[in-house]
């Protein structure tokens, strides 16, 4: 026979065009504005440090899929560059690139391939790089740069601290909220990203812009992000209905310390979120409390990391007893 | 100082004499006796657990060589009669002796010989595959070269060969366990007496259509034309549904009945070469030859 | 708000290409090969022989038993063989093969019936009737209609939907039947419905077919009886169990039958085949089928004659487009792909589906990264890839208890994968050995 053959397959015979590729790049394209914000504030160290991210998780990815595990080299279908701009995004511009690229090699090693690769592993692996470099070398991963010098409009503002941390330090010393939030930017400026902090929790605005973007492509659904962030709110809302002048309003907690980078792009992970919207709720609440616990009253000033990666551990769980309900089975069949 | 060592050494000490009563205890309350028998069986079974028996496992078939009475219809087919003997003399009871038996592939159609005329996309399996369509050739009743039977061996007995599409067993590790009997959906894999030099007569065809339907599908196909039937001295070849079937209980491998075949679809394994036949065989006789240098 | 069933569904590209084409009536083929093993259940029992002559619409394989069905002549002609042939279960079936005789009138004649309106026949009548002259379910399933219309003493069926969904891409079998056949339709509905004793009965149409609806709802503004109800368009609305929960917001129970929540549901193709069995003496004999593809010259509806080889109608429609890669029988979601086209048009054959090669090609299965798009989708409440996971692993035990024998293979699991996995192939393979394993241990 010299002209193609029939082939033969199982129905169905269409597919839709939602492929995973193309779900890697939405999420790549939703994060261009808050890059873009944080190469307005930080200059080339975003640059940098991205693109050192970007290319060691690509290459790390290559070589241990190459040579370790000798499967094939799947560095195409999105997921390696998407862990490398993720990890950037959750460093300070300034780390020196050894360190991003231990991350990258954490990340994409021992997160990423030593579970199975894409789809197998149990942590969102840019995480897990980020925590460990903050375990590891935590006066590196606390020392936020300020602005660069032709911002100068914007170097009073970017005072070298996250505004969690400078929070922090203040109650520690026995300041009131009053007086430490003379310290801190103004919420609009955390609005728009005149803060510090990582390279991609700048700006508030870019974050959800391209959070919403992901949410119309339905990449992502909104059960995750909105919970997660009303969770926190509401949290942080009581104590600071109950004690204002030693817990901070809901509005800055909302606003800084990558509750919205987290909520809307590492929590919403798929491999590592529940299937069901229902757990889904569940697993957003859960890191909404645990977040707010750290915060309040951990050691660290931010703790959505911390908290992504603990529900992280129980998303199998999540997922064996929230299942959907299936069809019919709210009644017993009438046996005839 | 020495009191905070004292304190943990003594700490431990309790903590390691609380766990061991609990330990004793647990151990003599939940002691379940077992036959020592058992063990001893089992240790003298192949250990491989591969289910040929109809056992879960070696273990399970173990206790029941042990606790049934009689074991005549049980039968290890990888330890084969020796394990079978050394169990009847611990046990002293009587055990079936069995001829060895090995896996024999009855298809032929290699990619050469059966030409494909479909294309199949889906998973590798052919349990998969047999259950959407009657395979990639056109023949409904030949091996559909996914390689269930690979998967299925335990004992590496098998491949795939790249050129053919076929399985291959590889005599001397089959243990005749029978998983790929079970897992091929067209039962082509067929336990056979083994013989002595593994020499063995077999009709490498399933194929049960009318001859020239069959003879389209496939060039080696067997199509039921009966002149092996006539050849046979021993009367060991019957024809159901336009198929040829040797007997290997009454084939005395006399081999009458290969060189008489049209397809050449009757296979012989084994024998010592070269034959004249052989040498002014057409690319179908090749293609088998070389399936039988593989099988040895 | 448009009625639809609440849990998944999906919408694919409807490519309704045929929707305006009237429904032409194919030439009557020279040889029909008609398969014994039309429908659900035991084949019917060959009583003709070689070289008998038959009429159109004689009985020429008998049913095999309750569930199973007559199978009739459709041309008047001589059996030449009684032949193994490939139909769209991919394997050779015992197949009646009869040559039409070309001096024979009746094969030409006409067979465009007035509408006739009285009912003159008792239930029990029509339900023979049904029984004996083959209709069986036309949507698709071919379950034999005599079956679900047997309703034993006890249970009260207190509504008839119809389905006229169509949810299939492609499709438009129904749809136009729906629009020529209207009158008739609503004849045979009221047919059911004195069968049946029910005084309530909904007609389910998609609104993606508005000209439908508004003919149903302008001709039956004055029954009071039946019911047009637009749903929303969803695939699988056509799904006996989603149509039900979408028109009534009964849900079948699990492992239950429409029965259960006192409802039968027929197709509106088996409806006319019931309205001509009844009104008119007609076996089923014939059939609207959609020959649709992209690539196809002129893609239609025809009135098909049963045994009829495919390749006539694709012949019909301008000959097999060059870079065919697929076949496929019956509509893009549920049908299956066939070998060739000599397979013969059946009872269930709704549509025939050409795919060129830019479409017929799987995407290579990649790792599933969890994304539960396909929990989503499943109207059944299944979760698709722990069932496709436990039946890879053989764990045909665990998959039980998780519902994968409630799956009613709507294939939109598969459909949105973004990681091309072939969820419906291993759910299948899973029913298939659950099944096994249930019946072996009975």
């Amino acid at each position: 026979m010299d002209s193609p053959q029939i082939v033969i397959s199982a129905s169905p015979h269409v597919h839709s065009d939602r492929t995973s590729k193309r779900i890697m790049y939405d999420v790549v394209i939703a994060l261009i504005p808050a890059f873009l914000v944080s190469l307005y504030v930080f200059g080339y160290n975003a640059l940098i440090a991205t693109s050192v991210a970007i290319f060691s998780c690509l290459l790390f990815e290559y070589l241990i899929q190459k040579y370790l595990m000798k499967t094939e080299v799947t560095i195409t279908d999105g997921s390696a560059l998407l862990t490398g701009i993720l990890l950037a995004f959750n460093i300070p511009a300034g780390l020196p690139i050894w360190m991003i690229i231990v991350g990258s090699l954490v990340a994409i090693g021992i997160a990423k391939l030593s579970f199975g690769g894409l789809g197998f592993n149990v942590f969102n692996p840019a995480l897990v790089g980020r925590v460990f470099l903050l375990v590891c070398f935590p006066v590196q991963m606390t020392l936020w740069p300020t602005a660069v010098e032709n911002n100068t409009s914007l170097a009073d503002a970017v005072s070298g601290a996250t505004t969690l941390g400078i929070i922090k330090d203040g109650l520690q010393f026995g300041e009131t909220m009053t007086e430490i939030s003379a310290k801190i930017p103004s919420s609009v400026n955390m609005l728009l990203g005149i803060t510090g902090g990582s390279i991609g929790e700048m700006s508030a605005l870019a974050l959800i812009l391209g959070g919403l973007y992901l949410i119309i492509r339905k990449v992502i659904s909104w059960h995750i992000p909105v919970m997660i962030l009303v969770t926190i709110g509401l949290m942080t809302g009581i104590f600071w209905f109950i004690d204002p002048e030693h817990y901070a309003n809901p509005i800055i907690h909302l606003l800084s310390g990558g509750a919205i980078l987290g909520a809307f792009y590492m929590a919403t992970d798929l491999v590592t979120s529940p299937m069901t919207k229902k757990g889904m709720v569940i697993f957003a609440i859960g890191i909404g409390a645990i977040t707010v616990v750290i915060r309040l009253f951990g050691a660290y000033p931010e703790g959505i990391s911390f908290a992504i990666l603990i529900m992280n551990a129980f998303v199998p769980l999540i997922n064996n007893y929230f299942k959907p309900r299936r069809f019919g089975s709210k009644i017993k069949a009438k046996i005839t | 100082m020495n009191e905070s060592i004292l304190n943990s050494v003594l700490l431990l000490v309790s903590l390691g004499a609380v766990t061991a009563l609990v330990l004793y205890v647990v151990s003599k309350k939940f002691y379940v006796y077992e036959d020592p028998l058992i063990a001893e069986v089992e240790g003298l079974l192949p250990a491989a657990n591969c289910a040929g028996c109809g056992s879960p496992g070696c273990k399970s078939f173990a206790e029941k060589l042990v606790t049934t009475d009689d074991i005549s219809n049980l039968f290890c087919p990888v330890g084969g009669n020796e394990v079978m003997k050394m169990v009847a003399e611990v046990l002293g009871k009587e055990v079936a002796e069995k001829d060895p038996t090995v896996a024999v592939v009855r298809c032929q159609g290699s990619c050469e010989v059966r030409p494909k005329t479909t294309e199949y996309q889906g998973p590798k399996s052919c349990a998969i595959s047999s259950m959407i369509y009657s395979g990639e050739t056109d023949c409904q009743y030949g091996c559909l070269g996914d390689g269930d039977c690979v998967t299925a061996c335990k004992f590496d007995a098998m491949f795939m060969d790249e050129t053919t599409g076929l399985p291959v067993v590889i005599t001397d590790k089959c243990t005749s366990c029978g998983m790929c009997v079970e897992a091929c959906p067209r039962d082509i894999i067929e336990m056979r007496p083994k013989n002595k030099r593994d020499l063995k007569v077999f009709v490498g065809c399933l194929n049960e259509e009318k001859g020239g339907i069959a003879k389209k599908a496939c060039a080696v196909a067997c199509i039921g034309c009966s002149k092996c039937e006539e050849v046979c001295p021993k009367d060991a070849i019957t024809m159901v549904n336009n198929l040829a079937y040797i007997d290997p209980e009454y084939c005395t491998l006399c081999r009458k009945c290969v060189p008489v075949c049209p397809t050449h679809s009757i296979i012989e394994t084994n024998f010592p070469p070269p034959k004249v036949k052989k040498v002014e065989a057409d690319k179908v006789g090749e293609v088998t030859s070389v399936n039988l240098v593989k099988d040895a | 708000m448009l009625k639809t069933f609440p849990k998944g569904g999906i919408h694919p590209p409807e490519n309704k290409l045929t929707s305006s084409k009237k429904i032409k009536r194919l030439p009557v083929p020279k040889v029909v090969y008609v398969p014994i093993a039309q429908h659900i259940g035991i084949p019917a029992e060959i009583i003709v022989d070689r070289k008998d002559k038959v009429e159109i619409g004689q009985v020429i394989a008998k049913s095999g038993g309750f569930v199973s069905s007559n199978i009739h002549s459709p041309v008047a002609g001589t059996v030449t063989k009684l032949d193994m042939v490939i139909d769209s279960s991919g394997y050779k079936k015992q197949c009646i093969v009869i040559r039409t005789d070309v001096k024979n009138e009746s094969n030409f004649q006409d067979i465009e019936y007035p509408l006739k309106k009285e009912i003159s026949l008792e239930p029990i009548e029509i339900l023979k009737r049904i029984s004996d002259f083959g209709i069986v379910g036309l949507g698709g399933a071919t379950f034999p209609s005599h079956v679900k219309l047997n309703v034993k003493e006890g249970i009260k069926i207190d509504c008839l939907i119809i389905n006229g969904v169509e949810c299939e891409p492609y499709l438009t079998a129904d749809h136009r039947l729906m629009l020529e056949k209207a009158e008739e339709i609503i004849v045979g509905i009221k047919i059911l419905m004195s069968a049946l004793h029910v005084n309530k009965a909904v007609i389910g149409i998609e609104n993606n077919k508005r000209d439908a609806v508004e003919l149903f709802k302008h001709l039956t503004a004055n029954e009071k009886e039946i019911q047009v109800a637009a749903l929303q368009v969803k695939y699988p609305q056509g799904g006996e169990k989603q149509l039900i929960r979408a028109i009534l917001k009964r849900e079948v129970p699990k492992n239950g039958l429409p029965l259960d929540v006192g409802v039968i549901v027929h197709n509106v193709g088996t409806i006319f085949a019931i309205y001509q069995a009844i009104q008119h003496n007609q076996p089923l004999i014939e059939r609207v089928v959609t020959v649709t593809g992209k690539k196809l010259g002129d893609p239609s509806n025809f009135w098909v004659k049963i045994g009829t080889p495919i390749n006539d109608l694709i012949e019909e429609v301008g000959g097999m487009p060059e870079g065919t890669r697929k076949i496929v029988n019956g509509g893009p979601m549920m049908g299956k792909a066939i070998k060739n086209t000599d397979v013969p048009v059946t009872k269930g054959t709704s549509g025939i589906l050409i795919i060129n090669e830019d479409e017929a090609s799987r995407g290579e299965a990649k790792n599933c990264i969890r994304c539960g798009e396909c929990v989503d989708v499943c109207p059944m409440g299944l979760e698709p890839h722990l069932l496709m996971n436990l039946t890879e692993k053989g764990m045909y035990e665990k998959a039980g208890q998780e519902d994968i024998m409630t799956c009613i293979e709507c294939g939109s699991c598969s459909y949105v994968c973004p990681s091309h996995r072939p969820l419906l192939d291993y759910i299948r393979f899973g029913k298939n050995i659950t099944k096994k394993l249930a019946s072996s241990k009975n």
